[in-house]
């Protein structure tokens, strides 16, 4: 299965990716590899195989429900590029 | 033609645990911003989440309650989109495999009961609050990541809905279960219970889907009823003109009382799910889930049937009685002191409820204790005063926090059911009275009624209503 420029560019978007045309053509032929790899698994019967859904054999790993305090306010915005009234200003996106 | 629409619900409700879903802060509600976040909720490199045990437990009862299948085996996933209310820039959620499916609830509209198919239950997290900013150069926004990462379910209906009322109902019979499971303190207002509602419409008797929109930002019973009522409206309207509905989400303004479109099907989301890798999946036994339905609250369904069964109440008054635990619980407190239930009933859904509302008060919290408000009526079944002036006793009581009896004493509101006493008040009307008296004795009824109101006038509505009759008639 290849995969297109086209499918390139939307999965760019959607992780707000600015990709020039030299790096889509380089990503397009990467991905193709990738992808190539995968129809090579394609091959193996995996009928009798569970899907994955966790690489750990664990289950259950729960945390009692306590609170505790998290971070001084100060601390929390430490690493915004940018804040205001104690809260992390971002550029007006309406979703 | 004629129209029949289609709509299924969405509800998120937020868990009232006492930490997050994945990490250890508060999730107390109205705190400054950006106080309840710690590295993982604000999605810190190499942090590592841990499921909250007490979401499952949470899960598993509501599924429950829902007449679901609970998974023997979830996972978490996460939902991916870039919105900066999501600090992780994903929303860990469920995708393919939720915590229960496959369940149902019932509701009552109009005397008619029908059940509404819930197609799944399923646990994520609440993201933050965004505050847009206008100024130069398209302003900018504030974001509170406080409520990032409060458990949450979604629960997903059937599109078993054909009317606005019924997904009214549907709401709050989610909402009233919710509640008797305490699982949420479901405030629409505060956003702890929220609803998005998928709708379309179709020909009647039409076995194919119209194409549907999604409706949002609907934060009241009333609101989602208006909403729908207006976007099936709409949809038909666009329809009769020979038009096309477009697939959109539309957003309800309820000030202006119109859907709005908020993004059409081109710029719809591909959240490119995956499993979570930093959760480990959650296999949830048989022993699990019979303990946790051990621990099952009585739910309205029971609890209202328990009240026709006991005290011959009529279905109506079960279910009002019902629809709130609090409520329900005030009942019973109520009848166990004052028995006759008929009689209780009628008092709690009237007088009390709008005094309540009028004060913007929950049962439990009522100036009024069920013990004075079966006090009230026991006065009032011994005849110590009137219907009416319980009703005005029940008001004082409200104002003033005082007891029944005390209330009657110090206003001197005890019936008068002395005959010599009334006697005299009832010769008095009816000397004052000659034409009246005339009309009633050449046969006009109604003019009895108008004596009988005089005496209560003069006794300040305190004379036995039943004796004045007697002796109005006795003179006449």
């Amino acid at each position: 299965m290849a995969i297109t420029k086209n499918e390139v560019e939307h999965v760019a978007l959607l992780a707000r990716l600015k990709l020039s045309s030299e790096e889509m053509e380089a990503y397009t032929e990467q991905l193709n590899a990738i992808l190539g790899y995968m129809d090579k698994l394609d091959t193996l019967d995996t009928g009798n195989v569970e899907p994955t859904a966790h690489v750990l054999p664990l289950r259950n790993v729960f945390r009692e429900d306590v609170e505790r305090p998290g971070l001084a306010k100060e601390k929390a915005l430490a690493g915004a590029p940018e804040a205001s009234e104690g809260q992390f200003k971002v550029p007006r996106v309406v979703g | 033609m004629d129209y029949e629409a289609v709509i299924g619900l969405e509800v998120h409700v937020e868990l009232k645990t006492n930490s997050k879903a994945f990490c250890a802060c508060t999730t107390s509600f109205g705190a400054e911003p950006n106080t309840h976040v710690c590295p993982v909720c604000l999605g810190m490199p190499g942090v590592l989440p841990v499921i909250n045990r007490q979401v499952i437990e949470f899960g598993i009862m509501t599924g429950l309650a829902l007449n679901c299948q609970i998974a023997p085996f979830c996972k978490y996933d996460r939902k991916n989109y870039y919105y900066p209310d999501l600090p992780k820039n994903f929303q860990t959620s469920q995708y393919d495999l939720p915590l229960a499916n496959n369940g149902y609830l019932k509701i009552n509209v109009d005397g008619e009961e029908k059940r509404i198919g819930i197609t799944r239950v399923h646990m994520e997290e609440d993201a933050g609050k965004l505050v847009h900013v206008d100024g130069p150069g398209g302003g900018y926004s504030l974001v509170d990541y406080n409520r990032a990462g409060v458990p949450l379910l979604e629960i997903v209906s059937e599109p078993d809905m054909r009317l606005p009322s019924e997904a009214r109902a549907y709401m709050e019979k989610l909402r009233s279960i919710l509640l008797y499971l305490g699982v949420s303190d479901c405030k629409m207002e505060e956003g702890s219970l929220r609803c998005d509602a998928n709708v379309s419409v179709r020909p009647r008797g039409s076995k194919t889907l119209g194409t549907k929109t999604e409706v949002k930002n609907m934060n009241s019973f009333r609101a989602l009823q208006r909403a729908l009522e207006y976007e099936i409206e709409r949809q038909i309207s666009v329809l009769e003109d020979g038009g096309k509905i477009q697939q959109a989400t539309m957003s309800w303004d309820e000030s202006r009382g119109i859907t709005t479109v908020m993004r059409t099907k081109e710029e719809a989301h591909d959240y490119r799910y995956f499993p979570e890798p930093d959760l480990v999946p959650i296999e949830v036994d048989n022993e699990w889930i019979e303990r946790v339905r051990k621990s099952l609250p009585e739910l309205p369904d029971e609890r209202s049937q328990r009240l026709i069964n006991t005290y011959g109440l009529p279905q109506y008054d079960a279910q009002v009685i019902t629809s709130s635990r609090d409520l329900a619980e005030y009942f019973d407190q109520v009848v166990a002191k004052f028995p006759d239930a008929k009689v209780v009933s009628n008092w709690i859904m009237g007088d009390f409820s709008r005094l309540l509302n009028a004060n913007n008060l929950e049962p439990q919290n009522s100036p009024v204790p069920p013990e004075q408000l079966a006090d009230l009526l026991q006065l009032q079944k011994e005849g110590t005063i009137s219907g009416k002036i319980a009703k005005q006793v029940l008001e004082e009581m409200f104002k003033t926090g005082k007891k029944a009896r005390q209330v009657v004493e110090e206003k001197g509101l005890v019936q008068i059911s002395d005959a010599d006493a009334l006697g005299k008040i009832v010769n008095e009307v009816i000397s004052a009275n000659p034409k009246v008296v005339e009309d009633y004795r050449n046969g006009k009824d109604k003019a009895l009624g108008f004596l009988v109101g005089q005496v209560m006038k003069a006794t300040k509505g305190k004379a036995n209503p039943g004796l004045v009759n007697k002796l109005l008639k006795e003179q006449l």
